[in-house]
């Protein structure tokens, strides 16, 4: 009896062992890939970055040296563009879905962004090529920052609507016994505790979109010259990649790994900016 | 407000609750008892009750000590309110004038020893009535304790100046004695330190009843209960006119 | 905002004490409702000026609810409402056209958990004076220092005034959210089991808080610690079911209660 009731406690603990012994060897293969990944990357792509490759203007095919400095520069432009558009838009939406919308509205509205979130970016390219484009007739940063913008929107309304809710009761109560206005107590005492929250979800959505490359095959479209002209079609680094990988040539492979280093250690310069911020977010609700 | 309040939602603070109670009615019970046996020394010329009394003396001041002990540590502990507070504080009082009840009634028998040795050529009728009387409402107020009866107390409350009116009555008496004939004096003083030690028995068997009254009902009984022992004003005068005791 | 100077002088002469009002807050035949049920049945109680009341029950008895009806805190959620009168200052602050802001600037609240605001220590307290009013830099400070010194943190904050507020002790937070409230000058401070996130020691010393802010305002506090009521309180009232039970001056009502609801629940009885 007691033997059973033994081996059945053995059996239990060994059930959990493996357990946890399993998932312990799945997480860490994952983070082998991930490291995999970017070491590949850095071996690939190191030789190709030099001050040249930042600053310079791709050549063309044959002449050596060039970079992606204009890439880089139509990334900054596209993506802070796309960020002007989707920040109002999304931290308003996310405002009136938290605290205002009537419930069923909040539901609608809650649901509409998370559909919008899993559209394949291709299709909003698409319908920003059918919008901004086609009428048009020629590419611009301005469509891919339109399609970007609403890339971003989704994301920027879910987690500014949590940020929000991330705030305690207690603290916005705490603003109106003070006798603030419902305005008052918005911006001065709700927006300051969720701020940390929100620039988190900001910059998460401005990492999103970095590493798009689909929508702006058909709206920024590329370009081998310094634009600056949103109303033109644009270099943008992603795009860069894309074109200089599915070329034959070995040397803008090489400056294919490089942009792709570049737009690598962005994206986790961004994520650990975010992950920074949202460390000061959990102890300020605290 | 209910006298019989509800139970705890704490069990152990009901039951320290009531094992204080039982310790102060035991006391009660042990005081009681020491003046029975001090009361059969006294007119029995008892010396062996005697002796039984004065024994009790340290029993009493023993469970004395351990409802303090008691009372400091629900007070610390429990923090009581209302009823509970009123009880607790109660107990403690009570336990002090049942202390000191316990030693009158020890230094009655005492006397009743040295007494003892006199052949007295008086009665004690007046000393049996107080005794008797003094015995009643302390019965009476041990009861009260132990029923929590506030109108009891009340009870004993008013049938104290009767035992008042007695001692002045001995008072006079004794005094007369010892002016008759000197060699009075020495029993005499014993009685008379009797007849007071008494009438003490009784005031502070007024005290617990007030005492009592306030923890039952958290009011004090109202009414001014007239003091009974006119004793302090006194005056026997002697055939020839002087007077005999200088209390004036 | 612009009107701040006369509501200053207003207040300033309220809390003179040549002018101090025996009754701080009248509540006359109060009912409350969240939705259909109803919190709070005909409650009828005077919080005197200058005392300190408490406010005693056990959980969901209504005490809270009185309090959040006393500067219309329910206002913020939907289907609750308020039925009677509460008459602080001469008005009727449940009848129709009272602005809630105002009134909540001058009947202050204090939570159970301290509501630190993320921002410095300096500008929370500034927070509430700079809703209502615009001050020179210098007398906001001067308000500000005036308003932590009668907190009791003056001490243990002045060389930090910059420093965020979230990085004070929990005792230290609710200190500052009292130093928040009486900022803005109110008559009336309402504080909502302020100590009982707090260790013995705050705890103590917000008590000691209580009874020195008693010379200035009226406070009414709710708890759910009978010896904190005992301690702090002048006057304590029994709730139970919504109901007023018993109200009484501290000694009475925890040395000799009236009721029998009453006694049960100060000395923790079944009924």
């Amino acid at each position: 009896m007691s033997g059973a009731a033994l081996s059945f406690a053995n059996r239990r603990k060994f059930s959990n062992y493996a357990w946890v012994g399993l998932s312990a060897s799945l997480s860490v293969g994952i983070a082998a890939i991930l490291l995999l990944i970017v070491l590949y990357v850095v071996i690939s792509g190191i030789g190709a970055v030099n001050w040249a490759f930042l600053t310079q203007v791709p050549h063309p095919v044959g002449v050596p040296g060039g970079g992606v400095g204009n890439g880089i520069l139509g990334s900054t432009i596209i993506i802070g563009i796309a960020t002007l558009f989707a920040l109002p838009v999304g931290l308003l939406t996310g405002i009136y879905l938290t605290l205002f919308a009537p419930r069923p509205l909040a539901d609608v509205l809650r649901f509409a962004a998370d559909v919008l979130a899993s559209v394949p970016s291709i299709a909003i390219g698409l319908f920003a090529y059918e919008v901004l484009v086609a009428p048009f007739h020629h590419f611009s940063a301005l469509s891919a920052s339109f399609a970007f913008s609403v890339l971003m929107m989704p994301l920027i309304i879910r987690t500014t609507e949590s940020a929000i809710r991330l705030v305690p009761i207690d603290m916005r109560e705490a603003a109106v016994a003070l006798g603030a206005t419902e305005l008052q107590t918005l911006f001065r005492c709700i927006l300051v505790a969720a701020r940390p929250g929100i620039m988190t979800g900001l910059i998460l959505a401005v990492a999103r979109v970095t590493g798009e490359t689909a929508p702006l095959l058909f709206t920024a479209f590329g370009s081998q010259f310094w634009v600056v002209n949103p109303n033109q079609p644009m270099a943008e680094l992603s795009l860069q990649i894309f074109t200089y990988a599915i070329s034959p040539y070995k040397i803008w492979h090489d400056q294919a790994w490089g942009g792709a280093l570049l737009l690598i250690l962005a994206v986790l310069a961004l994520s650990l900016t975010a992950r920074l911020l949202f460390r000061g977010k959990t102890t300020a609700s605290l | 407000m209910s006298e019989s309040a509800g139970q705890h939602l704490v069990k152990s603070y009901e039951q320290q609750l009531s094992r204080l109670h039982d310790k102060v009615v035991e006391m009660g019970g042990a005081v009681e008892n020491q003046l029975v046996e001090a009361a059969a020394a006294v007119l029995e010329k008892d010396s062996e009750a005697a002796m039984r009394a004065v024994e009790a003396d340290p029993g009493v001041d023993a469970i004395e000590r351990e409802i303090e002990q008691m009372v400091i540590r629900l007070i610390a502990l429990r923090q009581p309110l209302a009823v509970d507070l009123r009880q607790i504080v109660g107990a403690l009082k009570i336990s002090t004038d049942l202390e000191r009840i316990g030693d009158y009634a020890a230094n009655v028998a005492k006397r009743s020893i040295v007494l003892n040795q006199y052949n007295l050529p008086y009665s004690l009728a007046g000393l049996a009535n107080m005794l008797m009387r003094v015995q009643d409402n302390l019965k009476l107020t041990i009861d009260a304790v132990g029923d929590n009866d506030a109108e009891k107390a009340v009870e004993v409350w008013r049938s104290d100046e009767m035992v008042d009116d007695i001692y002045n009555a001995i008072f006079r008496e004794l005094i007369t004695y010892m002016m008759e004939d000197p060699r009075n004096i020495t029993p005499c003083t014993h009685l008379l330190f009797i007849a007071k030690n008494l009438e003490r028995i009784g005031d502070h068997a007024t005290n617990i009843a007030e005492t009592l009254h306030y923890a039952v009902r958290g009011e004090i009984i109202l009414g001014n209960r007239p003091k009974g022992d006119t004793s302090a004003y006194a005056v026997v005068r002697h055939k020839d006119g002087t007077t005999g005791t200088d209390q004036e | 905002m612009s009107i701040a100077p006369s509501i200053r002088m207003k207040i300033m002469t309220e809390t003179g004490a040549t002018t101090a009002a025996p009754v701080g807050v009248s509540v006359r035949s109060l009912n409350f409702f969240y939705g259909p049920n109803q919190a709070l049945r005909n409650v009828s109680v005077d919080f005197r000026a200058k005392e300190a009341t408490a406010l005693i029950g056990p959980s969901g008895c209504g005490k809270s609810t009185l309090l959040r009806v006393l500067n219309r805190m329910y206002d913020l959620y939907p289907g609750q409402r308020a039925e009677g009168q509460v008459w602080i200052d001469g008005r009727d602050i449940l009848a129709a056209g009272v602005d809630a802001t105002g009134l909540r600037r001058h009947v202050g609240m204090v939570f159970q958990k301290p509501t630190p605001f993320p921002k410095s220590i300096y500008e929370n307290v500034a927070f509430g004076i700079r809703l209502h009013e615009k001050l020179p830099r210098a007398t906001l400070d001067e308000r500000v220092q005036w308003a932590l010194t009668r907190a009791a943190l003056w001490d243990e904050v002045k060389d930090r005034l910059s420093a965020s507020a979230l990085g004070l002790s929990g005792g230290q937070q609710q200190r500052l959210c009292i130093a928040r409230s009486i900022a803005v000058r109110p008559e009336v401070i309402l504080l909502d089991e302020p100590t009982s996130a707090l260790d013995p020691i705050s705890t103590l010393k917000i008590e000691e808080l209580i009874d020195e802010l008693k010379e200035d305002f009226t406070i009414v506090i709710v708890t759910h610690n009978m010896q904190q009521a005992a301690r702090c309180a002048d006057r304590v009232a029994f709730f139970y079911l919504g109901e007023l039970v018993e109200f009484a001056t501290a000694e009475d009502l925890f040395t000799r209660p009236r009721e029998k609801r009453t006694q049960e629940y100060v000395t923790g009885r079944f009924s």
